[in-house]
């Protein structure tokens, strides 16, 4: 009984690899189309997946790579006691929850207010411009802000037109200012092409709703809170995960363009610190174990992120 | 994108102060972005004493054309613009091909180890070596300091394939079917049926990818230290810098800073004026690609 078992599923086995190999082949044409892109996934994303390994070895620009010495966790416990890591941290952590705070919510309230314009050529300009900062390149942007803030740029000839001040002053020089800087002009760049994704899912409601709740009375703002919003919901909270889980996360180009010598101390973002240490300095495995851990604190705030809104609004996208 | 609600509504009187509230807050708006813009490009057309005084807020008050003469006149800019042009339409062509070719294989559901390809394709959208180890990658195949950098290492997105495989998905069995019984093979059917079929699609792809070929700075700043083959949005990146040390070295020498200060902001115009002018190409595909990039495998 037990052999006879046996000695089926050894057939349909080898019937099913047969066929599996026939498939195969039949359809090496189209895996020749498919192989390609594999291949360039294995060499430029996995290879330097594995290349993190160099975060336990100790090799810098000068050494040989076969020769680096492992070294454990060495490189991470330096890194705890680094105080300009921290301040990176710091710093990184700062612009994020400015920007979350005041960027998250923008795109959203946009949104609604654009929806609730009727179609026409107002709309369609509104739209129109404030999708095109998105387009920009940081640099350009970067070029922009400087020609601005400069000492007879338009931003202090609007404050001394008002009589806010009385001379110019050139904020990007002022340290203590770079944190609602870099957070608020990436909220100018991107906060019109946040609303897009949330126009599109309006674009989907049933109209069916807003004839009901007009006939029941309902004004706009009720509508708006008991029928739009509600259906934005699952966006909303996708998007918040997205959100969280790049907090630690910055915009390189930005801090490269915006920072200067002066505001150093209070623009220097993790990122920017990796290249420093590692391109710049040379120390490429102090600057992987510092980018590793930040990838790896990044995931776990991804998966947290995740299961809290699943638990407080049944969404999640792993 | 657009609602079906307006039609026919009867205002309520709250209504109309809603609409006002709501107008005038998104003209607001519209100005905050638009004003900025417009004063870079009056103080381009601006002579240098006139940036200096900086008085000119809605149209150049000395018009002049004297810096994008000086910015026309240095070739080192005409390069990083050839530059930049190559690299953005190589760049492009080499993109949407490779990443159709791959996603047309991943369309069968048939496809043996689709799974396993599929499972490989996402950990890559969610995990990354980082700068050093990216570095290190691209200075051991020996691409540091050439023109390639520019298009190899940006061939392939795993996102774009999915956009291009959903797309791919909706052409008709049936085309397909009847290519296949007159003989053609997958490539003729690729070739002759998909990609024309796909035409808005493999658009929406040309165009984003387009603008970050065109944008992209980090690819440069990080592989390439040969300034024949920086393109324009380096060579900005060095005036400014340049800039930005006049100013601190000297804060009162409006001398130097003007007119180092006219030429940047020309050619911030120069460098925005090609995605400017894409723009209403742009604009037709966004919700398509946001859409098609929405939608979950």
């Amino acid at each position: 009984m037990q052999s006879k078992q046996d000695y089926i599923s050894k057939i349909s086995l080898r019937k099913r690899m047969g066929k599996w190999c026939r498939d195969l082949i039949r359809q090496f044409p189209l895996q020749l189309m498919v192989l390609p892109g594999i291949a360039f996934m294995i060499v430029f994303s996995y290879i330097p997946i594995y290349g993190l390994s160099i975060a336990f070895k100790n090799y810098t620009v000068v050494s040989k790579l076969s020769s680096a010495k492992w070294v454990g966790l060495y490189n991470f416990k330096i890194i705890l006691g680094d105080k300009y890591f921290w301040d990176s941290v710091i710093n990184t952590l700062g612009i994020s929850f400015l920007k979350l705070l005041i960027g998250f919510p923008i795109p959203i309230i946009l949104a609604v207010m654009i929806y609730e314009v009727k179609d026409g050529p107002f709309k369609r300009i509104t739209q129109t411009i404030s999708y095109l900062p998105h387009f920009l390149s940081w640099i350009v942007l970067g070029g922009m802000m400087i020609s601005w803030f400069s000492t007879t740029g338009i931003f202090n000839q609007i404050l001394m037109f008002f009589g806010v001040i009385e001379e110019g002053k050139n904020i990007l020089l002022d340290a203590s200012k770079y944190w609602w800087i870099a957070s608020l002009s990436d909220i100018w760049k991107e906060a019109g092409w946040g609303t897009i994704l949330y126009l599109a899912t309006m674009a989907g409601i049933d109209p069916t709703y807003y004839e009901a709740a007009r006939i029941d009375g309902a004004s706009r703002f009720r509508q708006i809170w008991n029928i739009t919003l509600p259906l934005i919901t699952p966006i909303i909270s996708l998007n918040l995960i997205l959100t969280i889980s790049g907090l630690l996360g910055s915009n390189l180009d930005q801090t490269f363009v915006l920072m200067n010598t002066q505001n150093q101390p209070k623009a220097e973002v993790i990122n920017s610190y990796v290249y420093r240490m590692g391109l710049t300095q040379g120390d490429f495995s102090y600057a992987t174990a510092a980018g590793l851990g930040v990838s790896i604190v990044s995931v776990i705030l991804l998966v947290t992120a995740n299961q809290m809104t699943k638990k407080l609004s049944k969404q999640s996208i792993l | 994108m657009k609602s079906n609600r307006s039609a026919g509504t009867r205002f309520f009187t709250g209504d109309k102060v809603f609409n006002l509230f709501n107008i005038t807050v998104l003209t607001l708006l519209t100005i905050i972005i638009i004003f900025p813009v417009w004063n870079v490009v009056v103080n381009s057309f601006n002579s240098g004493r006139a940036i200096a005084t900086g008085k000119s807020i809605f149209w150049p008050e000395e018009f002049s054309l004297e810096n994008y003469k000086a910015v026309l006149n240095d070739t080192s800019i005409w390069n990083a613009f050839l530059i930049s042009v190559l690299k953005t339409v190589i760049g492009v062509i080499c993109h949407v091909l490779f990443c159709s070719m791959v996603a047309f294989g991943m369309s069968k559901e048939y496809l043996k180890g689709r799974k396993l390809y599929t499972v490989m394709g996402v950990i890559t959208m969610f995990f990354s070596g980082g700068i050093i180890p990216t570095y290190m990658l691209i200075k051991s195949l020996g691409m540091l300091n050439t023109f390639a950098v520019y298009i190899i290492p940006a061939l392939f997105s795993y996102y774009d394939m999915i956009v291009l495989m959903i797309f791919f998905k909706q052409v008709p069995v049936s085309l397909e079917e009847s290519a296949r019984i007159d003989g053609a093979g997958v490539w003729r059917v690729f070739l002759s049926i998909i990609l024309p079929l796909s035409k808005p699609a493999l658009a929406t792809i040309a165009l984003y990818h387009g603008v970050s070929q065109w944008n992209d700075f980090m690819t440069t700043k990080l592989y390439i230290t040969k300034k024949a083959l920086y393109p324009l949005m380096m060579k900005l990146y060095e005036i400014i810098v340049q800039q930005q040390l006049a100013t601190m070295a000297n804060n009162t020498s409006y001398v130097i800073t003007t007119s180092t200060k006219g030429i940047q902001l020309a050619t911030i115009v120069i460098t925005t004026l090609p995605i400017v002018i894409m723009y209403p190409m742009l604009q037709k595909h966004f919700v398509t690609g946001m859409m098609l990039g929405a939608v979950k495998e």
